[in-house]
């Protein structure tokens, strides 16, 4: 059944068009991979399901994006939105200033939630989720900077899973990673799937054959083939696909 | 051969003169603080700091009143001047595009030039004459109005500084945009924006012009905002051109004062900056 469906999409940003026409459905408790060569679309199009480009000025949206059957796009509150749709990124981005701690709590605070012992409960629940609690559970007052790129980044898988979202969207969330940390934060995803929909983006199609469930294979904006996983890397129904994961172009 | 022999010693030349231009520079500086300190010293005691200026003839008292006076006023002209900036700062970095946003930025370096008197007589138009009073209220105006310059470049230096990511990552946990800017931007970029705001608190602290029309003077102690108020700038103005060699001796004890204020303010400014 899917979670989020996402209607000839496109996007523009001034006179480029990151992303043409592209339509699919994301199915809810699995993992969707995201696959294709540098400046295909993939992150744009994440980012089009939590309203990134709102951001950005000379951006232009069309298109419908469902979530439950609701047109993300006509949604008057983003960040009601976006705390459903939680996001993590390419680079471990935790807030510098704050401690460990207030960085999962972040999005609570802010949000206006005050309730101490909720929030502390939420919290060690968060970085337990993102299988960090025993490596931070001394210095959970101490600044993130302190961690490994590998902890940093699950620091904000945690930190983005505090504000209970349904939806984790993750972009290239390894590409900063050393093998090991890629390992771990494979795992974490493999574990959060049964309780969070999850796409992610990846240029590392074996980590795309590894982790998910559903892989889109994109191309200069469009989306060229979708299907289970399985399939679409043993059995591609387009060339190009066939093309592009045996490693004849990309 | 021969060229590079002429390379290198005209290297040796542009060398020597850039080195002889700093050090005939740093020259003045020195001599200044040598001076400050040499006069400055014997009047710079506790009488000085604590009590009222003695009436004429006598010998002694002190500058009390003015150190109370440029607290005041300096304070003062903080509650103006510092939000005033930052706003203006935060506007520019996170929403300014197009032609509110290019006056905005022109005029904040107009102003950041604009000679100190000419905003005194400009508060003194606009608060003095209105109020038939000299006050320590427009003289903090006038600071107050000299420091948002300073303070609004800063501040939108620094928080252009702070990257792209972490914006992004507080929008993407469902935080509003002014709670994105106020919790995790301005905090990102707090040390630099307190490092701008130092230093334009010691800029204004040891101006005078601006206070000439505003904040008067008084020889007297005065906690009324609305009356004429001294300032040690003003107070090392009066005593300096006076005939008495005891108060042209407190005028440089002033004049040392102030300079150890702006000192300390400029070292810790730059303190902030380094521990960041």
């Amino acid at each position: 059944m899917s979670h989020i469906r996402i209607e000839n999409l496109s996007v523009q940003f001034g006179d480029h068009q990151a992303l043409r026409d592209v339509s699919i459905d994301v199915k809810r408790h699995a993992v969707t991979a995201i696959i294709g060569p540098s400046g295909c679309g993939k992150s744009t199009l994440i980012r089009s399901i939590n309203r990134m480009h709102d951001t950005i000025p000379t951006s232009a949206v069309s298109g419908k994006i469902f979530l439950d059957g609701e047109d993300v796009l006509k949604m008057s509150d983003v960040t009601a939105l976006r705390r459903r749709v939680g996001m993590v990124f390419q680079r471990p981005n935790p807030f510098p200033t704050m401690s460990i701690y207030d960085n999962v709590a972040a999005g609570l605070r802010l949000n206006g939630k005050q309730n101490r012992r909720e929030m502390e409960e939420r919290v060690v629940k968060s970085i337990t989720q993102a299988a960090l609690w025993n490596e931070v559970k001394d210095r959970l007052h101490k600044s993130p900077m302190s961690l490994s790129g590998g902890q940093q980044q699950r620091l904000c898988i945690a930190r983005a899973l505090a504000v209970q979202p349904e939806v984790l969207l993750l972009d290239e969330p390894c590409s900063a990673l050393d093998p090991i940390a890629t390992a771990r934060v494979e795992e974490l995803i493999d574990e959060l799937k049964s309780r969070f929909t999850i796409v992610m983006v990846t240029h590392n199609m074996q980590q795309a054959a590894r982790t998910s469930q559903y892989t889109a294979f994109m191309y200069m904006g469009q989306l060229i083939e979708y299907g289970n996983t399985t399939e679409l890397f043993t059995k591609p129904k387009v060339q190009q696909t066939e093309d592009y994961i045996t490693g004849r172009f990309g | 051969m021969k060229t590079s022999l002429r390379r290198r010693l005209s290297n040796r030349l542009f060398l020597l003169a850039t080195v002889g231009c700093a050090l005939v520079a740093l020259i003045p500086l020195f001599l200044i603080l040598g001076r400050l300190v040499q006069d400055g010293m014997q009047s710079l005691n506790w009488a000085f700091l604590t009590q009222m200026p003695a009436p004429v003839g006598e010998v002694g008292g002190g500058m009390a009143n003015a150190i109370m006076g440029t607290g005041m006023i300096v304070g003062m002209a903080m509650l103006i001047g510092i939000p005033l900036g930052i706003g203006g700062g935060i506007y520019l970095s996170e929403y300014g595009r197009g032609q509110l946003a290019f006056w905005l930025r022109y005029l904040s370096d107009l102003l950041a030039g604009t000679p100190s008197i000419v905003i005194g007589i400009f508060v003194y138009v606009l608060i003095v004459v209105p109020t038939k009073h000299f006050s320590a209220l427009a003289g903090s105006v006038a600071l107050g109005i000299m420091m948002v310059p300073t303070i609004t470049r800063t501040t939108e230096e620094m928080l252009k500084m702070v990257p792209r990511d972490l914006r992004e990552a507080s929008l993407a946990l469902g935080i509003s945009q002014w709670r994105t800017i106020l919790s995790i931007v301005l905090a990102a970029g707090s040390s630099g924006i307190i490092t701008g705001i130092l230093l334009s608190i010691s800029r204004v602290a040891g101006e005078t012009a601006p206070l000439l029309f505003t904040a008067f003077g008084n020889r007297f102690w005065n906690t009324d905002v609305s009356q004429p108020t001294a300032a040690l700038p003003l107070q090392i103005f009066a005593y300096a051109i006076s005939p008495y060699d005891d108060w042209q001796s407190q005028a440089w004890a002033g004049a040392l004062l102030l300079i150890m204020l702006v000192l300390c303010l400029n070292v810790t400014a730059r303190f902030i900056r380094r521990g960041h």
